[in-house]
């Protein structure tokens, strides 16, 4: 398998923290030719069921979103479609450089956060909670519109210091634990941690199905399940934090292909 | 939630097998789960499935708590006719949903 080559090539430090296993020698971002998708690290079952639209859950969602596209809110009586027309051509890329810059906030944006500026300031509607259903459906079907291309994050100057701060909470260690998310994905990737393989962790296919949620969740959620797992407390959502992380492994997943709405463990 | 994820094959020969695939959104809550509060969870569960090819019941199934949310349940059955084929899903706090496809038969 290519991901042993990969371990093999880095010189791993001395295992500590005998429970995880984690070896924690402060290895290099991962050469662009290595960098592969989680999908990569999946059963062929598991494969099969994102690969196929008829098998895939999240095309559950992606409907349920093309639904909403079209349905009237707000005060404005708008649905997303009269702004927008059809999203097969309109929102056709946006995935594929989110985060991007808002003007007003002046900080960068999520393709959530997005929606919901459009929810408040273009319908007159009130905010979508953060993993409601009907938020996740909005956001899958947007983000399947970009399905197969390749990630371009936004070349927007004023993204650079967000971004910059992403890489630094990348490599920070946190957490009673005290690994970075670099230890895991940078470090160790392809080699088990209990019973899961550790992925390089890119953002390819957000919102995900995650079997072990039993649906459909954002990269916000997923990013809170690795924080709580070295036990740090993880930041509220919606926080900024969230968005300059996501902005970094955008970047560091470059040339990567949307696969959203992808199936993980 | 949305509606259901139908597979059928848009046509087919008399006497073919053709495979059948219907996915609907569904918590499966078991009754045997703790919710935030400690407390368990009130069972929420699709008790049966049926398939109808132009109103004869060619499939049917009863679900069960271990069954995952989203359930996925596909089968196979010989096209005989053009014709309909209806899917009905039903279980606990009256839910009940139906789908239907149409399949040309040569
Ligand atoms: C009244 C018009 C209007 C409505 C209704 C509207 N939007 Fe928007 N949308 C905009 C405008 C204008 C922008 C450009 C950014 C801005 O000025 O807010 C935008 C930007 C976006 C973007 C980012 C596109 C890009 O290329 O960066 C997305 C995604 C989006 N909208 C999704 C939605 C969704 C989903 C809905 C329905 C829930 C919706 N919009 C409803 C006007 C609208
Ligand atoms: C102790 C090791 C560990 C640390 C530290 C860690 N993760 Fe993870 N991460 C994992 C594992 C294991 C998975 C896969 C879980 C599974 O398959 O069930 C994962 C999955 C992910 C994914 C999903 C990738 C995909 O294919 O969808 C992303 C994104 C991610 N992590 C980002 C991060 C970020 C950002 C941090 C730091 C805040 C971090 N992780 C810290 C172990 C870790």
């Amino acid at each position: 398998m290519t991901a042993c080559a990969g371990v093999a090539r880095r010189a791993l430090g001395p295992m500590v923290g005998a429970a995880l296993g984690i070896a924690v020698a402060a290895a290099a971002e991962i050469p662009v030719d290595e960098r592969r998708s989680g999908f990569d690290f999946m059963s062929r079952a598991l494969q099969d069921m994102q690969r196929d639209d008829t098998l895939n859950p999240g095309m559950l969602w992606v409907l349920e979103g093309e639904e909403l596209w079209h349905r009237k809110a707000g005060a404005g009586n708008l649905s997303c479609a009269d702004c927008h027309g059809e999203a097969t051509s309109s929102m056709r890329g946006v995935a594929a450089r989110y985060p991007s810059y808002d003007e007003e906030t002046r900080r960068p944006v999520d393709l959530q956060g997005r929606v919901n500026f459009c929810r408040t300031r273009h319908q007159q509607a009130p905010p979508l909670a953060p993993e409601s259903q009907e938020l996740l459906a909005l956001v899958a079907y947007v983000a399947h519109q970009s399905r197969g291309m390749a990630i371009a994050p936004d070349p927007d100057p004023r993204l650079t210091p967000f971004r910059d701060r992403g890489r630094r909470l990348f490599h920070e260690r946190q957490g009673q634990l005290n690994f970075s998310c670099a230890h895991c994905h940078d470090d160790n990737w392809g080699k088990r941690l209990g019973g899961s393989v550790i992925p390089q962790a890119h953002p390819t296919g957000y919102p995900i199905y995650r079997l072990e949620w039993q649906g459909l969740g954002s990269l916000q959620r997923r990013l809170r399940n690795c924080l709580v797992g070295v036990r740090a407390e993880p930041y509220p959502y919606d926080a900024p934090e969230y968005v300059d992380l996501e902005l970094f492994l955008m970047d560091r997943a470059r040339g990567l292909t949307v696969e959203t709405p992808a199936v993980r463990p | 939630m949305a509606r259901p994820l139908i597979s059928v094959p848009a046509t087919a020969k008399r006497g073919e097998i053709v495979e059948i695939k219907a996915l609907i959104a569904h918590p499966m809550e078991t009754g045997y789960r703790p919710g935030p509060d400690g407390r368990v969870l009130p069972r929420d569960i699709i008790r049966r499935f049926v398939c109808t090819y132009n109103d004869v019941e060619i499939f049917s199934a009863d679900l069960f708590p271990a069954m995952s949310a989203n359930p996925f349940i596909a089968f196979t059955t010989v096209a005989v006719e053009s014709g309909t084929l209806t899917f009905t899903w039903t279980g606990d706090n009256g839910f009940s949903q139906s789908e239907t496809a149409t399949i040309t038969v040569s």
